[in-house]
């Protein structure tokens, strides 16, 4: 029904229907405030107009009224914030196993990158009824990735991940606008939702795939050397990142940070803010070495290690000197990763 | 700032010389001026609290490079600095009594000797400033603090982009508070003329008592400063 | 403003308009009434600059494409149009006019407290707005108001560091007309009149100065922190260089939401006087509306981060600070109940200043009603950064802010200038307003809800958004002239209009037993007050448009 209103918007996803029942609540219950505040100012203006020789008649205040009229909207504002946290949580709470989608935004437009590999600038195509969660980041400033269809929004910062989700519920082509102001052309930071049915998605994702995200990711972990201090087993001079992703890890300052996309991510760019416990600081940053692009493909890549290996416990290092420079020992290591691999 | 305006000097009234025209009573004019500058404090308060909730933010995130940063600024001369400051808020209590008991030239002296250990601050401030500019620990294109060593972690470096945010927040902190001092001297100077020229009393001496106020504030700032930034992390 | 009565009269009593005349005696005035009119004068100017760039905005965005002006232009217009309003305009418009003129008068002082630092805070103001102006004439801005790191600190080639000075003084100048007031509160009150016989027109300024007091201070440092990284390329909020724009963000907000009540609390004062001269009543509930403004400043205080729910903080801190916001919307819903339950039993006038009262009633209950939709966590994902933000804060800031103010202009008017307006022409331009105001603000909340974002110059991709555009620039054509029209006539009534009594509308409070135009100290002897506020059973009807006055 609502679909054929012209001023409504399309609803599209799961939480559309969500956030558009909340919205309906409200509407009727703010109308009937509304109504009811003019119905009594309309009322009083009317009926207490002035009339020569009547006088007004004083009245203090109630404070059993003033009770009433706290009380009475106190407990309709907390269902309205109780509805409107639970359909935030559900916003905010990506399913676990939903495809990851990674977007990364500059002034002013939006690339894409499925885990499969696909690429995509301004337009993202997502099949009906799947959980699609999105990873962003931003090159320059903040930018906001905003479904109107889907009633979704999440700012895009640079230097960290943010992520929201959704699930489709119609094929159809919906807008993507850039939400928060980024500068010159920010009205132009607009593209596509192409949402399609299953067998479609799957025919537009065989076309121009090369090869998983996670793929490109392991080529950049080789290229770069990672691997000759992570490696699978138990002696590298880095912590083994088998499992590691989603699971506590202790710091060498004492605190216990998960392993989540934003600290994969800080380790690559950062490596000495957050430094697993037991491990001499000797990687070195990558920051400016690798594009935002890469990063995204080399937590793909952790993350596929993670998933199929169960995690290990507490980790034990045998790490040994430091190395004079970091780039001779990468060479050397690199060497002798390869047949550790 | 605002205590200059406080006090008329142009008004003839028949009762009392220093009233302004629209205050009833000397005594509602002195506790106007009174809590206009403890309001007016309030205010520097938040003027303040800005900062030190950017720094704690920050000294949170980024405390090894925060604690290599303030290893490398002076404490002996932040100590020196502190012990002057207390010296000086001494002497700005000791003004006010002289001129509650009619004291002249205790109060001229006292109040020049406030002055002389605020220019000293400053002075110390100076010193500290030129070396860091020396040392190139002035944020800007300037910066370098590569290689500089986290206090008991032996191996690991500081990260130069967070030890300049440190050392953003200590000029811009440190910088605002010696502005205040600059200003603070100011008042004293305005005071000291006055004192000069015998216009205080022991009825009438608002002026050295909320200039003494915003003094005592400056000083307070300065308590709060010296741990957070000169002493992160040091052990004896 | 010098007066040349054309009507002939008798020997004109000495006021604090004709005891002296030149351009020195205005400029280097302590007179707190004085003062109160160059903040006129300049809010005046400020408000008509900022409303030619929303007209310009409104209409680029008649037509989809970005054809009027430059994609730069526009976000330039925006962005002077929000800094010029909220710094230049809302932020001083009730407090520094009306509250300037009223306060010492309400409280039976002769001055404020510190009437030099007043002046100063209006030369703070002037310079401020003038390197505003220059800013503007010569580049501009292209951050929004809001500033937001990264963009403003590393991007943008504007001039932010201009502006951003700009802003630091005005700041200062609103710290310190919150300083005098409330010093002026607490010290000056005459001789009976105690916390609870002050008028809720007093109360209201006394919330809003403790907001300016507690909360300019820290949008100054987080403006010289801006201004710092932005001229040396340091990292504070950028987060290339190790820093974090979210704390811009929290610094930001932890002022700018306060001072969306810095703008309305002083027109809720406005209302409540006007609603109680005009139904003849005391106020209904008078300490739960007092109290409930000094609720909304300190609550105000703890809902900022209600504007970052999609900004990448956390969840729960997200829960918090909805729920405060929920919080912060119970005393203004309280006011709203006994607003409506002081017309009860009332006799109730229809002069201009109650029209403005009720247009203020309706517009900032639908404002505030459409905060419940923003706070509520779920709607605000969806909505925010929309054109449903952009109407819920106009129908507060505009619907709300200016229509109390415009309301308090008319009511004390006769007060300020000795003089009436046209009565007809203040209610026809009442009815223009609330009309006007309508028109251009309603379609943006269903816009909002469609989903189209705020700060976009060209919609091509989306012109299913015209219709309620059109309607939406429509409805701005006609609010402008709503606006214009007062500046007319009042400007019109000090030279034509007819001499006002002492006390036109029969109102009570202290302002109104002095004469009109009030002499320099404000009263020929200090009032002692033995009267309740609001003893409207003790005086007749007013009949402004009868009274022919000797002076």
């Amino acid at each position: 029904m609502l679909n054929n209103f012209p001023l409504w918007p399309e609803q599209a996803s799961t939480l559309a229907h969500h956030v558009d029942a909340l919205y309906i609540f409200l509407l009727i219950i703010c109308g009937m405030m509304t109504l009811l505040v003019f119905a009594f100012l309309i009322f009083f203006a009317a009926r207490f107009r002035y009339r020569p020789g009547v006088r007004s008649e004083q009245i203090e205040g109630s404070t059993a009224l003033e009770v009433t009229w706290s009380v009475i909207p106190f407990l309709i504002f907390m269902a309205i914030f109780v509805w409107g946290a639970l359909v935030y949580f559900q916003e905010r709470t990506p399913p676990a196993d939903a495809t990851e989608v990674y977007v990364v935004a500059k002034q002013w437009m939006w690339k894409v990158e499925h885990a499969e590999g696909q690429r995509e600038i301004n337009e993202l195509h997502v099949p009906v009824g799947r959980d699609v969660k999105l990873i962003m980041t931003s090159q320059d400033v903040i930018h906001s990735f905003y479904i109107p269809a889907f009633r979704i929004k999440q700012d895009v910062l640079p230097g960290r991940y943010t992520v929201e989700w959704f699930r489709a519920t119609k094929p159809g082509v919906y807008h993507l606008f850039c939400a928060e102001y980024c500068g010159t052309q920010h009205s132009g930071m607009v593209g596509s939702i192409v949402v399609q049915q299953p067998a479609q998605y799957e025919a537009w994702m065989n076309g121009a795939s090369t090869g998983p995200l996670s793929a490109s990711g392991e080529k950049i972990f080789a290229e770069l050397g990672c691997a000759t201090c992570h490696r699978s087993d138990m002696q590298g001079r880095g912590p083994n990142l088998q499992g590691v992703y989603g699971k506590p890890v202790q710091l060498d300052d004492g605190r216990t940070v998960t392993a989540d996309e934003n600290y994969l991510r800080e380790c690559i760019l950062d490596p000495g803010s957050k430094r697993v416990k037991g491990f001499q600081p000797i990687m070195p940053t990558f920051q400016g070495l690798v594009s935002e692009e890469q990063v995204n493909a080399l937590v793909a890549y952790i993350k596929s290690i993670s998933t199929g290996k169960p995690a290990d416990g507490a980790k034990t290092s045998a790490s040994t000197a430091l190395p004079q420079s970091p780039a001779g020992v990468w060479q050397k290591a690199q060497a002798n990763g390869s047949q550790g691999q | 700032m605002p205590d200059s305006t406080l006090v008329g000097l142009h008004h003839e009234e028949e009762h009392h010389p220093e009233l302004l025209h629209h205050f009833a009573t000397a005594e509602q004019q002195r506790d106007a001026a009174s809590l206009g500058m403890w309001v007016f404090l309030g205010t520097e308060v938040m003027f303040f609290g800005g900062l030190f909730c950017a720094y704690l933010v920050y000294r949170h995130w980024y405390f090894p490079d925060f604690a290599a940063a303030s290893k490398s600024i002076d404490a002996t001369m932040g100590a020196t600095n502190t012990a002057v400051l207390i010296c000086s808020s001494l002497t700005v209590v000791l003004a006010l009594w002289a001129a509650q008991t009619a004291r002249r030239t205790l109060l001229i002296g006292s109040l020049i000797l406030t002055m002389l250990l605020g220019v000293t601050f400053l002075g110390i401030k100076g010193k500290e400033y030129k070396d860091k500019f020396e040392e190139h620990h002035v944020p800007g294109a300037s910066f370098s603090f590569s290689g500089v060593p986290v206090p008991g972690h032996p191996g690991q470096y500081a990260n130069p982009r967070h030890a300049q945010i440190f050392f953003t927040l200590y000029f811009v902190m440190t910088g605002l508070h010696a502005l205040h001092m600059i200003i603070g001297l100011g008042i004293f100077s305005w005071l000291l003329t006055m004192a000069w020229k015998g216009r205080f009393t022991p009825e009438y001496h608002t002026p050295i008592e909320i200039g003494g106020l915003y003094w005592h504030f400056v000083d307070i700032i300065w308590i709060y400063l010296f741990p957070l930034l000169y002493l992160i992390d040091r052990h004896p | 403003m010098k007066m040349s009565p054309a009507i002939p009269q008798p020997v004109e009593r000495e006021n604090y308009l004709n005891k002296e005349y030149g351009v020195w005696s205005w400029l280097l005035t302590t007179d707190h009434k004085r003062i109160a009119l160059l903040y006129l004068v300049s809010i005046t100017f400020f408000f008509f600059i900022g409303g030619f760039f929303a007209l310009l905005i409104r209409l680029e965005l008649l037509t989809p494409a970005g054809d009027l002006v430059q994609a730069d232009t526009y976000n330039k217009l925006f962005t002077m149009h929000g800094m010029i309003m909220v710094f230049f305009f809302l932020i001083p418009s009730i407090p520094a006019v009306l509250g300037n003129f009223l306060v010492p008068l309400m409280v039976g002082a002769k001055d404020l407290a510190f009437p030099r630092i007043n002046l100063l805070s209006w030369y703070l103001y002037i310079i401020g707005g003038a390197l505003m102006l220059h800013c503007v004439l010569t580049g501009g801005v292209d951050t929004g108001w809001t500033f937001y790191a990264p963009f403003s600190t590393s991007f943008t080639n504007t001039k932010i560091v201009e502006a951003g000075i700009a802003i630091f003084i005005a700041g200062f100048s609103s710290i310190l007309t919150g300083l005098n007031f409330v010093v002026t509160i607490h010290r000056m009150r005459a001789p009976g009149m105690t916390w609870s016989r002050l008028p809720l027109f007093i109360w209201a300024h006394y919330a809003t100065s403790i907001i300016q007091l507690l909360g300019t201070p820290v949008i100054a440092v987080t403006i010289v922190l801006v201004a710092a990284e932005r001229a040396l390329h340091l990292g504070i909020f950028d987060p290339k260089l190790g820093g974090d724009p979210l704390l811009f963000q929290h610094l930001f907000w932890f002022y700018s939401h306060p001072a969306v009540y810095i703008m309305i609390l002083p027109a809720m004062g406005v209302i409540t006087e006007i609603i109680a001269c005009f139904a003849r009543k005391r106020i209904f509930g008078y300490s739960f509306v007092a109290f409930s403004s000094i609720a909304i400043a300190v609550f105000g205080f703890l809902v900022w981060a209600h504007h970052m729910f999609v900004a990448g903080i956390s969840v729960y801190s997200a829960l918090v600070f909805s729920f405060l916001s929920y919080a912060v919307a119970l005393p203004s819903a309280v006011k709203v109940f006994n607003w409506t339950a002081t017309l009860y039993k009332g006799s109730i006038h229809y002069d201009a200043p109650m029209l403005y009262a009720f247009g203020f009633l309706g517009l900032f209950t639908m404002g505030g009603l459409t905060g419940l939709f923003l706070a509520a966590l779920g709607i605000d994902v969806h909505v925010t950064d929309t054109y449903f933000v952009v109407a819920h804060f106009h129908y507060i800031m505009v619907g709300g802010a200016v229509m109390g103010y415009l309301g308090g202009m008319h009511f004390w008017w006769p007060k300020i200038s000795g003089r009436l307006y046209p009565e007809g022409w203040a209610r026809l331009a009442a009815l223009i307003v609330f009309i006007g105001f309508n028109l251009t603000f309603f379609p943006q909340f269903v816009l909002g809800y469609m989903g189209m974002p705020r700060r976009y110059y060209d919609y091509s991709h989306m012109p299913e958004f015209q219709v309620l555009n059109v309607l939406s620039t429509a409805g701005s054509t006609v609010l402008g002239i709503g606006y214009l029209l007062p500046m007319v006539y009042f400007l019109w009534s000090m030279r034509y209009g007819k001499p006002a009594s002492d006390n036109p509308w029969n109102a009570a409070g202290l302002e109104w037993k002095t004469t009109s135009p009030p002499p320099t100290f404000n009263f020929d002897e200090e009032p002692v007050v033995t009267w309740e506020a609001y003893n409207y059973d003790e005086l007749d009807a007013p009949h402004p448009q009868e009274v022919p006055v000797a002076r």
